[in-house]
């Protein structure tokens, strides 16, 4: 199935049971007849939950995208020291150490 | 050192066809030292003592994919066929291969990301129809259970409670609960930089690294991740690609790994035709979410244990996953992937 708004293919997902499609490319969602409905209804018995989370922002770009749990900094253009930060970066010694491990 | 080193160590003489008190015995190169794994290295021979209960069918099979010709140029060939017995371990003998160095600094610039992400694009390529024995699942949602299990086994810290929350929110195949949904891959479940080490390119030394194939005609001699291959087969089998560009995914997420090197990364897997995300221009993080967030929990629960253990607080860096897990029990992964492959 293509996105009816970008025209890129959609992919099925299953959120709590109920299948929906998302599109690959601007990441739109549709739902079929009912669907909507079962997912607010399985929304409300989310007890403890004061808001449903926001939906993933659209990718930045040209920057990588990066999940909407990342670090805040990452997906953009994390640089602060000007264009010559990156070489001769030194990794936190931890770090170093985590590259290497299981 | 445990009591099975010097056993160990004796093996893999002998199997360098070395004779006791050769030029090379002392220092014993002892590789590694684990509860779970013994490695030691005698000239061009390592051997490897694997964890105690290693089922032996598991592991024959995972060495037969190890070994086979159409993988040559994406993991390191064992030296045998068959694990053999040592004590109360099975052993595997492997040639040696030159680690990439972790004393380096290791600059953004120079971590070999090219080809660890070629070696997997290859592995998950690989038609699992053609290996000779078929293998269990990749062991990558197993790590990550038994992460927790060992967090929950800990003294109570207090940065177990997100940790825990992020776990909770996570599909039952990640949390090792369920079977793996999709299409299986070939997947090697356990990548980190200490798993690439480079072959030796003199061709005299090509006999000893591949010995169930010649060098191959018109192989192009320029390729980045010609003379690296992937090692360590303990968790290699069957399951979602995505788990093998979680763990980098993780760390860029996290903001550890620099963005310049994760979209190196993963623009070289795509580049070698890797299956695991969809093709350019779309978010690789439809299929990465899961694997990386459980490898983010994984991490996070592994550096509490460790910390809870030694008595000592978080560092920074440890501190940065447990945060990432706050991030992810907020925002649960309630779309997620069952078909896209």
């Amino acid at each position: 199935m293509q996105c009816p708004k970008c025209h890129a293919p959609m992919h099925t997902y299953n959120r709590n049971g109920v299948q929906i499609e998302q599109c690959g490319g601007c990441r739109g969602v549709f739902l079929d007849y009912g669907e909507l409905e079962a997912l607010t209804r399985l929304e409300s018995q989310w007890s403890g939950h004061q808001a449903p989370p926001a939906p993933p922002a659209a990718p930045a770009y040209p920057a990588a995208p990066a999940p909407a749990w990342g670090a805040p900094h990452t997906g953009h253009h994390q640089d602060q020291h000007g264009h010559h930060g990156h070489h001769g970066h030194k990794r936190h010694k931890s770090f170093g150490h985590m590259l290497f491990s299981s | 050192m445990t009591t099975l080193t010097p056993a160990l160590t004796a093996q893999a003489r002998l199997r360098a066809r070395h004779s006791e008190g050769c030029a090379c015995s002392e220092p014993h190169a002892v590789l590694a030292d684990r509860t779970d794994a013994t490695v030691v290295r005698h000239a061009q021979v390592v051997a490897k003592a694997h964890a105690p209960g290693t089922p032996e069918s598991a592991l024959t099979a995972r060495l037969a994919a190890a070994a086979h010709p159409g993988l040559a140029d994406t993991l390191l060939a064992p030296l045998s066929a068959r694990p053999t017995r040592l004590h109360d371990r099975l052993v595997t003998f492997w040639p040696y291969g030159v680690p990439v160095d972790r004393d380096d600094p290791y600059g953004p610039d120079t971590v070999p990301w090219e080809a660890a992400a070629t070696l997997l694009a290859r592995l998950h390529r690989a038609p699992l129809a053609r290996l000779p024995k078929a293998l269990p699942p990749m062991r990558g949602p197993e790590k990550a259970a038994r992460a927790v299990a060992r967090l929950r086994a800990a003294a109570p810290h207090p940065a177990a409670s997100p940790v825990e929350r992020a776990w909770a929110v996570l599909p039952a195949w990640a949390r090792d609960e369920a079977p793996c949904p999709g299409r299986p891959f070939l997947c090697h479940g356990d990548l980190h930089l200490g798993q690439l080490v480079r072959t030796p390119p003199d061709p005299r030394l090509g006999h000893l690294v591949h010995p169930h194939t010649e060098p191959r005609p018109g192989y192009p001699g320029s390729a980045p991740a010609d003379h690296w291959r992937l090692i360590d087969i303990d968790d290699l089998g069957t399951g979602d690609p995505a788990w093998d560009l979680a763990r980098p995914a993780a760390w860029y997420a996290c903001g550890l790994l620099l963005p310049e090197e994760w979209t190196r990364f993963l623009n070289a897997y795509r580049a070698a035709g890797g299956p695991a995300v969809p093709a350019d221009g779309a978010d690789p993080w439809l299929v990465l979410d899961v694997p990386a967030r459980a490898l983010t929990v994984q991490t996070a629960a592994l550096a509490i244990a460790k910390a809870v253990a030694a008595e000592r607080a978080l560092d920074e860096v440890e501190e940065t996953f447990v945060d990432a897990c706050r991030r992810m029990a907020a925002v649960p992964p309630d779309l997620a992937p069952t078909c896209t492959k």
